[in-house]
């Protein structure tokens, strides 16, 4: 038993490690080409602390994305959830906080705030996860289906309308910048994708997930309790995406129910880019970061060609997602006949 | 004949019994359902999403998801129109409708390449191409709406009859597209009943390995669907736009929820095999008649998203309850059956 997990965990890290590799290579052709295209505005301090901003709220999301695609399900309903939850928040700040009132004053609100918008980014998570797990309801209706049901309940409380004249506290905190460089976002970032990569490669409930994404059936047979492992998944996801709403919200000052709606494809752009299997069972989160990183370069260079019109931008991603794809698939045949050969 | 218990086990008696209360609820409410021009309007406002949906069940049956179909149809339709309107073009419609299902064709092969050589993922695959179509007609195409052809324009007023409503001083037309709808609707009934291409789409749907073994070519069939989508989303395409009279480039965007909710409404397995013509058309007709009575019924518009969202998911749910499928909770994709080597 030990040899064997011990043999699969060698195979799965040198091709990890493979895949890694590769998007560094990426990652610093990307990098090179759009400092040598644009070495005026590229890689300067000025663009590092812009896309430190930019960044962190779709990434929280695709690592979000990246847990329930590992189990083999899918989050279509992220930036729904993100919003939702916002507005959640938003709407209490505006009711509650009365006009004029010190800073001191603000401050719990403020807490109370952040703690609804949790909240709800949890329920979110917590009933697409029940669709999944206790209905059997397939991942991607389920979460096509909540995607919907959470925007369509963001313009149903908001008439469609942006929720704004928030606080000033609140955005001043949220683009809070430590060290004057470092934007609180991105801190929360680089905790999040810590955590997530040490739950899944260290714990039990991430070598679970790994373990339903490969084989479901198997790991209830050996004892997993699939429902449960998938319900928490997806609160996780949910919980994420909340983080990454109040983050648009401070980004914005404001939070509106369609904030965002090309995140959903870009994080599962993010996801498969960064090495996650979309059949469930494999990839890890450095993998995504690197993924992260490259399309924030690519995005980033991109804003400095002014020719370039932004509907570009859509054939960027959906070719970029084919040929990863693409790659990805060629590439697995090969280790897959390099294994058999070995094997025989 | 069918037992008694073997009909209620299906979706088809509930949608219908759906479909009537909800009739009579709102009849009851606004007394302005079972009026002529009231049924011709929920006919016109039925033909895009029903030949949407045709497209999207034979997808669904065989096991896959599609999100690509309107960015097809609103590309193909798009291209079309404009070269059409640069060149001068005025004459018959049939010229549109080829070429738009030929570039339907060109861009449902892509998905069918991808899909059934390489075997990838259909909804990731279909993401891909839904941002890639939009993409290509925003950026590269700068659209905006559109004029259209005199063909395509006489096209949409070609009308089969005129309903009155005396009451309200209301006409309603029956627009000749309805024709087309049913014309798709024998082609694919005699192809998914009477031919092996059609059998083979419901027995991939239902095991693929075993559809393999048991001699059908699943490359070719998933090839073909793929295919058949894309030239049924662009003649949709046109169909859309002679019935508005201009061309718009989002007027279909968006659509492809509301047209999958239908289809697993009617009954269509999610997880492939299932699904029929009857409860497809059913499901669309309860969906056009929820989507248009919403006001009627005193649902305010901004709620009618989550309304949708709120039936995919009630809907979905059944389905999925009804079948229970324990064996495959929480997966997206199923895994394809064949090609890994050993």
């Amino acid at each position: 038993m030990t040899a064997i997990t011990a043999a699969a965990g060698g195979r799965a890290r040198r091709s990890r490690d493979e895949n890694v590799i590769r998007l560094l290579g990426l990652l610093v052709f990307v990098f090179v080409l759009m400092t040598i295209l644009r070495p005026a505005q590229f890689a300067t301090l000025a663009d590092f602390n812009s896309m430190m901003r930019q960044f962190p709220e779709y990434g929280i999301m695709a690592i979000g994305m990246s847990l329930t695609m590992i189990t083999g399900g899918i989050d279509l309903g992220v930036v729904g959830a993100a919003n939702l939850s916002a507005i959640v928040a938003a709407k209490f700040l505006v009711a509650a906080v009365p006009p004029g009132a010190p800073p001191q004053q603000v401050v719990p609100y403020l807490v109370a705030a952040v703690g609804l918008a949790l909240a709800t980014g949890l329920a979110c998570g917590a009933f697409a996860g029940i669709l999944i797990a206790r209905f059997n309801i397939p991942a991607i209706l389920a979460t096509l289906g909540t995607q919907q049901l959470y925007t369509g309940i963001a313009i149903g409380i908001t008439s469609g309308r942006p929720q704004s004249h928030l606080p000033l506290l609140y955005s001043k905190v949220g683009n809070t910048e430590f060290l004057n460089f470092f934007p609180l976002s991105f801190i929360l970032f680089v905790a999040i994708a810590v955590a997530a990569g040490f739950m899944l490669s260290r714990t039990r409930f991430g070598t679970s997930l790994y373990m339903i994404g490969t084989n479901a059936q198997a790991a209830s047979y050996a004892g997993l309790t699939n429902a449960s492992i998938l319900l928490r998944t997806y609160m996780i996801s949910g919980f994420l995406s909340s983080v990454a709403g109040l983050i648009m919200m401070a980004r914005a000052n404001s939070a509106k129910a369609e904030y965002g709606v090309p995140y959903t494809l870009q994080c599962v752009l993010i996801a498969v880019l960064g090495g996650i299997d979309p059949y469930g069972g494999s990839g890890n989160i450095a993998g995504v970061t690197l993924a992260i990183l490259i399309l924030q370069f690519l995005s980033s260079g991109l804003n400095m060609f002014n020719n370039v019109s932004n509907f570009y931008r859509d054939v960027i991603w959906g070719g970029v997602l084919l040929l990863v794809l693409v790659v990805n698939r060629f590439l697995s045949r090969r280790s897959e006949r390099r294994a058999v050969l070995k094997a025989s | 004949m069918l037992s008694p218990r073997r009909v209620l086990g299906r979706s088809e008696p509930w949608v219908f019994a759906a479909i009537v209360a909800l009739s009579l609820l709102i009849q009851a409410r606004s007394g302005q359902f079972f009026t002529g021009n009231n049924l011709v309007d929920l006919a016109r406002a039925l033909v895009v999403p029903a030949l949407f949906s045709i497209g999207c069940m034979m997808v669904i049956v065989s096991g896959g998801i599609d999100v690509s179909f309107t960015a097809i149809a609103s590309l193909a339709m798009y291209v079309t129109d404009k070269t059409l309107l640069a060149r001068g073009y005025d004459g018959t419609v049939l010229l549109p409708y080829a070429m738009s299902a030929g570039l339907g064709l060109l861009m449902g092969a892509l998905n069918g390449f991808l899909i059934a050589f390489l075997r990838l993922p259909t909804l990731i695959v279909t993401l891909g191409t839904s941002s890639l179509y939009t993409g290509l007609m925003f950026g590269a195409f700068a659209a905006s709406a559109s004029d259209v052809p005199p063909s395509i324009a006489a096209h949409g007023k070609q009308i089969l009859f005129t309903a009155v409503n005396s009451d309200l001083g209301l006409t309603s037309t029956m627009p000749a597209q309805i024709l087309i709808l049913a014309g798709v609707l024998v082609l694919v009934f005699f192809l998914l009943r009477y031919t092996m291409l059609g059998r083979g789409i419901y027995a991939i749907g239902g095991d693929e390995a075993a559809a393999e073994r048991a001699g059908f070519n699943v490359r070719a069939i998933k090839m073909f669907l793929y295919c058949f989508v894309g030239v049924l989303a662009g003649v949709t395409g046109i169909v859309r736009i002679s019935m508005i009279a201009y061309a718009d480039p989002s007027t279909m965007l968006g659509m492809e929820l509301p047209v999958i909710a239908a289809v697993v409404l009617g009954g269509t397995r999610v997880t492939g095999g299932v699904g029929t013509l009857t409860g497809t058309t059913l499901g669309v007709a309860l969906m056009t008649i929820l989507a248009n009575s919403l006001i009627l019924m005193g649902v305010p518009t901004y709620w009618s998203r989550a309304f949708t969202g709120a039936v995919i998911i009630i809907g979905t749910g059944v389905t999925a309850w009804q079948t229970g499928l324990t064996r495959r909770g929480g997966r997206a994709l199923s895994r394809p059956a064949t090609g890994a080597p050993a």
